[in-house]
């Protein structure tokens, strides 16, 4: 075919017809989200160097191991770990175009995903009712809470963005074709994953 | 493409304003103006001034042959008409390496005196120091001689040949204490003490000014530092300390009973009347020349017209509009140009 | 994403193409680069008659023309205007029109994405702007220092009105940051290396880097000021044991990348236009996109010589002093190898090649200015004073903006089909280099006699009289040279000359295709050889090599087949439902909720708007 091969000849690199994967190989929302998030780094690299910067100053007030409930807070580490490993088991149901567990590891994701913001909610809520601590009490809360709560922020909009996906699921809109978009999500969920592995550390476990 | 003679036109058109400045600036390029900071009077500015002079004296000629260099390739390679293409030569690796080595080399030039005075400058202070503290507020400056105990505001006086060591805090936002004449500035900043050490090698009245936008009369906030010759530093430290003078004038001793009767003195001390410490120490405002942050001169007028409404000559000042009438003021000034 | 309008039943293929509707909806990068382009224009004259009303008050001393307030209220805008709202959309209104045609796309990766950025970037000016409409115009600086942005001595609402249209500026910088990464890095055309891309591409990869990396830097301190002022943090709050200084250090973390954000794009600019009226390649090409790269990565080291003045200490002034006069090495290097470029060259002397040449004078000597700067001792007395200032505008309008207008003269006859008037523009620039240098040369001498920066008036008897007169005369006569270049573009839409693909017998793809382009830009994707392409296919590559084949002209059928995304109007909804959810901080929790909906709302259906289940393809 004429056009074909002109535009075989003309050097079209795309090897399917698919738009979306470009130059490198690789497919132009992967790229982006990468992109996006070593921007998001940066975003909570200044976050936690506040916290850093501001460890030790407050005057008065409760301090981190007055108020930590590490047990609560490890089961919540555990918790997001776990929500990873579902979530590329998602990825995997759906290479195999296996919706059934596509929707059920997706779920699981969400949920636990859920969970941990939960679990973040009564840390907040028992931090500001009995042991005083509050965004406005001293340069621990303003910049515990700030730190955390970007973070749970961030875990709230993943859920809402992989239950959106289960949603699509269900009515029978999303298929193997669609995998990238899946993947993309799974790329932010880990990043978000690593990123509580960092607070968690910094914030939690270090003296 | 375009004609030789309409290029020629805006170059002598350039060439003859920049002429003409030059020619005006025979006359308005003075250095020795009041806050310069090119001639300086103390060792800090002494010191920068040299790394100035260095710096600038490359940089001008790197200047000149650079855009030398630019002018001389317009001018030369210049497109004629029916010229071929030229040959289309894509770098010079030698040429760029030596380039790249040179400049280089001419920035160690600088750091090397640079991070010599750096360290210099900001040594650990002396125990033979005098040590001003300097407090930088909304919009006014308050000096402090804790070996003295000395208190005023807008005006520091300090001996010439005597190494002083500024302390720098203040209580609200981030102010700057600059005085060219003597030297770089730095800045106040609530939360920390800062310090300037520097010591002043020429007798005189220099002006200093808040070099960090603070808000709304930020352009007022001035001072002077007063380097004292030898000897007299003393007796002015020996005024300071004295107790206030009693007025002699009726005017003024009516503004005494003023001053004691109105909310004048919840803000001001006036030592052994009045011990507000928002404002400045007037115990010995009448030794002082400017007030309002040193943006005003310390007239009967002027002080009149401040004290009935200060917000009028300075904006956003933090002192209230007492409602004081005309009489009152005039009395409240004579009395506060009593207090030598 | 390109998308196939076979599978959307009804939806045209060719959208209209006229009309406002067109314009509200449009995805193409090039028309979304005119958006840029004539809105940044508007504020810029907003942040250019800001400067006048400033040089108005300070000609002569004592004045009081403006009362104090209004003109902290001046220089905040100015600033802010002119960094945040003229020379980056500027930029980023070439970054839309050519970044696809020098690579040989058809547009950029997400063009939805695209819009959005335009239209958040409208909202987040407009809104900064409605501050004035509210008498609460920001007065804190445009860098906005604490403690005197915080609620205890900035009570009013000026600094949120700041804060907050920071933000909405920052999503849209950002958002167009990662989609031009993405477009250059993976749309690139056959054989297009990335040694092989223009360097203005290159450039522009930089800049984008630097936007996505640094901008969460001010985002945070923002959100850290936000916080303090809104809900009781301490984050700048001395008596509480936080320290001023955070918000300086996160600033320039963000500011000084952002400086190298202003100037890359007119380096890019100045590095395409020279080659092409030298009609010689670019001299050491690599050279300086590896300076472009070292300058990116390495303005992340250097912020604090913003700070020499806060006290630091030794060991860090040093540090910083060092580094910054080391990273001097790979921005100096690259005006040699633009005067090497015209060395041996044909120049030809246009309007576009004045205003590069004159770039190349004046950021030499913003340059050099800033080199004096990078000495800690030295720059104590230089720092808030009009030195400083000085220094800036030249490497920032002496450097950016004549790049920007190099790059409208240059690149106007690609966009709108007709070339911009070389007479009118001899004359804009004649104007503008004496308007501009009478500007600011006097300002190093005010600088060293002492006058500080930010100060409404001054004393009459200090001696910076006369030359804050000439001053200000200066800035009129920019204005005057600005009115010339309006009239100039006005006049080129009726009777300006047809221009054609070529009309400056240039280097790079874009002058492969028709002027304007069509909205597929290529009818076919070019296969590249080499740097410089349309160059090899027209003259070979200067040593003997023959010249590289033309593509081969695309059939009718061929052209019909391209398919081009359509319009959408979820970016401009999904713009203004941000815009209301941010803005009901200074109105009510209730529209923070509302609009936060709205936006989840907007959010999914610009997401799901091309989503279908496809075909299993193989």
């Amino acid at each position: 075919m004429a056009s074909h091969d002109a535009h075989a000849a003309a050097g079209a690199h795309a090897v399917h017809h698919d738009p979306n994967i470009g130059t490198t190989g690789l497919d132009n929302r992967k790229v982006g989200m990468w992109i996006f998030l070593g921007s998001d780094c940066m975003f909570f690299g200044s976050l936690i160097g506040t916290y850093l910067s501001y460890k030790g100053k407050s005057v008065g007030g409760p301090g981190p191991h007055d108020v930590f409930n590490i047990p609560l807070t490890s089961e919540s580490a555990a918790v997001l770990l776990l929500s990873s490993l579902t979530m590329v088991l998602a990825l995997a149901a759906l290479e195999k175009s296996d919706h059934k567990w596509t929707g059920r590891w997706l779920l699981a994701t969400a949920l636990l995903g859920a969970h941990f913001v939960g679990n973040q909610v009564y840390e907040f809520y028992t931090f500001a009712v009995h042991d005083g601590l509050r965004l406005s009490t001293n340069l621990f809360g303003s910049t515990f809470f700030t730190l955390t709560g970007f973070h749970g922020a961030h875990v709230t909009g993943g859920v809402i963005w992989l239950m959106g996906l289960w949603w699509q699921l269900k009515r029978g809109r999303l298929n193997k074709s669609d995998y990238t978009k899946v993947e993309i999500a799974g790329l932010y969920w880990h990043f978000v994953d690593i990123v509580w592995i960092a607070i968690f550390t910094i914030i939690y476990l270090i003296p | 493409m375009t004609k030789p003679a309409s290029r020629l036109a805006p170059s002598l058109l350039l060439l003859g304003v920049i002429a003409l400045s030059a020619g005006c600036g025979a006359v308005g390029w003075d250095w020795d103006t009041k806050m310069t900071t090119v001639i300086p009077k103390s060792d800090f500015g002494r010191m920068t001034h040299d790394i100035f002079m260095l710096i600038s004296w490359w940089t001008l000629g790197i200047f000149i042959l650079v855009e030398a260099g630019l002018v001389y390739a317009c001018w030369r390679f210049r497109d004629r008409p029916g010229a071929p293409i030229p040959k289309q030569v894509h770098g010079h690796t030698i040429l760029e390496v030596s380039w790249t080595i040179a400049f280089a080399a001419i920035l160690v030039i600088f750091a090397v005196p640079t991070v010599r005075v750096i360290f210099k400058t900001q040594e650990a202070p002396a125990a033979t120091d005098l040590r001003v503290d300097v407090v930088g507020r909304q919009w006014w400056w308050e000096f402090r001689y804790p070996g003295q105990g000395v208190v005023t505001a807008n005006e520091a006086h300090i001996p010439v040949g005597q190494t002083v060591a500024f302390h720098l805090h203040g209580p609200d936002v981030i102010h700057s204490f600059w005085v060219p004449q003597l030297g770089g500035k730095r800045d106040v900043v609530p939360g920390r003490v800062n310090r300037v050490t520097l010591t002043p090698e020429v007798p005189g009245e220099y002006i200093g000014q808040c070099a960090e936008y603070c808000g709304m009369s930020h352009a007022n906030m001035r001072f002077r530092v007063i380097v004292h010759a030898k000897g007299d530093w003393e007796q002015w430290v020996a005024a300071q300390k004295a107790p206030p003078v009693d007025p002699k004038e009726e005017l003024a001793q009516k503004g005494k009973e003023i001053f004691s009767q109105s909310a004048c003195m919840g803000c001001h001390t006036i030592a052994g009347t009045s011990a507000g410490i928002l404002g400045p120490n007037l115990t010995h405002f009448g030794s002082r020349k400017t007030f309002g942050g040193a943006s005003m001169t310390s007239t009967p007028e002027n002080l009149a017209k401040w004290v009935e409404n200060p917000g009028h000559m300075k904006p956003g000042v933090l002192m209230p509009n007492l409602g004081m009438r005309e009489e009152q003021s005039k009395a409240l000034a004579a009395y506060l140009l009593s207090l030598k | 994403m390109a998308t196939h309008a076979a599978f959307m039943p009804g939806v045209k293929k060719e959208a209209a193409y006229t009309g406002v509707w067109s314009w509200i909806t449009t995805v193409d990068h090039k028309r979304i680069g005119i958006l840029y382009g004539v809105t940044a224009f508007i504020f810029f004259l907003m942040g250019g008659i800001e400067a006048l009303i400033m040089r108005a008050q300070l000609a002569r001393p004592d004045n009081n023309l403006v009362s104090a307030q209004t003109f902290n209220e001046l220089f905040t805008m100015h600033g802010t205007t002119m960094v945040f709202l003229a020379i980056m959309p500027l930029s980023a209104a070439f970054f839309n029109f050519m970044i696809p045609l020098q690579i040989g796309a058809r547009d950029v990766a997400f063009p939805r994405l695209n819009a959005l950025s335009y239209w958040i970037f409208l909202c987040g000016g407009l809104f900064i702007n409605s501050s004035f409409l509210f008498a609460a115009a920001p007065d804190g600086g445009w860098f906005g220092y604490a403690t005197l942005t915080t609620r205890q001595f900035s009570p009013g609402h000026s600094i949120d009105f700041w804060m907050l249209g920071l933000q909405i500026l920052g999503i849209a910088s950002m958002l167009a940051g990662f989609n031009f990464i993405v477009t250059i890095v993976n749309m690139r055309a056959p054989g297009m290396t990335l040694m092989r891309m223009p360097v203005f591409i290159w450039m522009s990869l930089v800049v984008q880097f630097l936007v996505v990396l640094a901008f969460p830097a001010i985002t945070v301190a923002l959100i850290l000021l936000m916080f303090d002022r809104f809900f009781g943090t301490l984050f700048f709050a001395p008596a509480a044991g936080a320290d001023p200084l955070l918000w300086q250090h996160l600033f320039w973390i963000f500011g000084h990348p952002e400086v190298y954000i202003l100037i890359l794009p007119a380096m890019g600019i100045v590095s395409e236009v020279l080659p092409t009226f030298a009609r010689k390649p670019l001299f050491g090409a690599p050279v300086v996109i590896y300076s472009g790269i070292m300058i990116g990565f390495f303005g992340f080291g250097v912020w604090s010589h913003h700070m020499f003045s806060v006290g630091m200490g030794p060991v860090a002034d040093a540090a910083f002093s060092i580094a910054t006069m080391l990273i001097a090495v790979p921005t100096g290097v690259k005006i040699l190898n633009w005067i090497s470029t015209l060395w041996g060259g044909s120049i030809r002397f246009t309007s576009a090649m004045l205003f590069s040449l004159g770039f190349i004078a004046m950021f030499t000597m913003g340059g050099l200015s800033g080199v004096m700067h990078a000495s800690p001792p030295v720059d104590l007395q230089q720092t808030d004073t009009y030195f400083v200032v000085a220094h800036f505008h030249y490497v920032l309008f002496g450097g950016s903006i004549f790049g920007l207008f190099s790059g409208f003269y240059y690149w106007w006859p690609k966009m709108t089909g007709r070339l911009l008037d070389e007479r009118l523009g001899k004359l804009h620039f004649w104007l503008m280099m004496l308007g501009f240098n009478m500007t600011f040369f006097p300002q190093h001498y005010l600088g060293l006699i002492g006058m500080p920066r930010r100060i409404y008036t001054y004393a009459g008897d200090l001696g910076w009289n006369f030359w804050n007169m000439v001053s200000s005369i200066g800035a009129f006569i920019i204005a005057l040279s600005i009115l010339v270049f309006i009239i100039n573009a006005f006049k080129t839409r009726r009777s300006g000359q047809v221009a054609g693909p070529d009309p400056w017998d240039a280097r790079t793809l874009e002058w492969a295709i028709p002027s304007p382009p069509p909205i597929y830009n290529f009818a076919a994707i070019p296969t590249v050889h080499g740097r410089d392409e349309l160059w090899l296919q027209k003259h070979g590559d200067g040593h003997g090599g023959a010249p590289t084949p033309r593509p081969a002209t695309p059939t009718a059928q061929e052209i019909a087949a391209i398919h081009m995304p359509p319009p959408s109007y979820w970016p401009i909804l999904l713009a203004l439902a941000l815009t209301f959810m941010l803005s009901g901080l200074l109105i009510s929790t209730y529209q923070i909720i509302a609009g936060g909906l709205l936006v989840l709302y907007c959010m999914f259906k610009f997401a799901l708007e091309y989503h279908r289940p496809a075909q299993e393809t193989h």
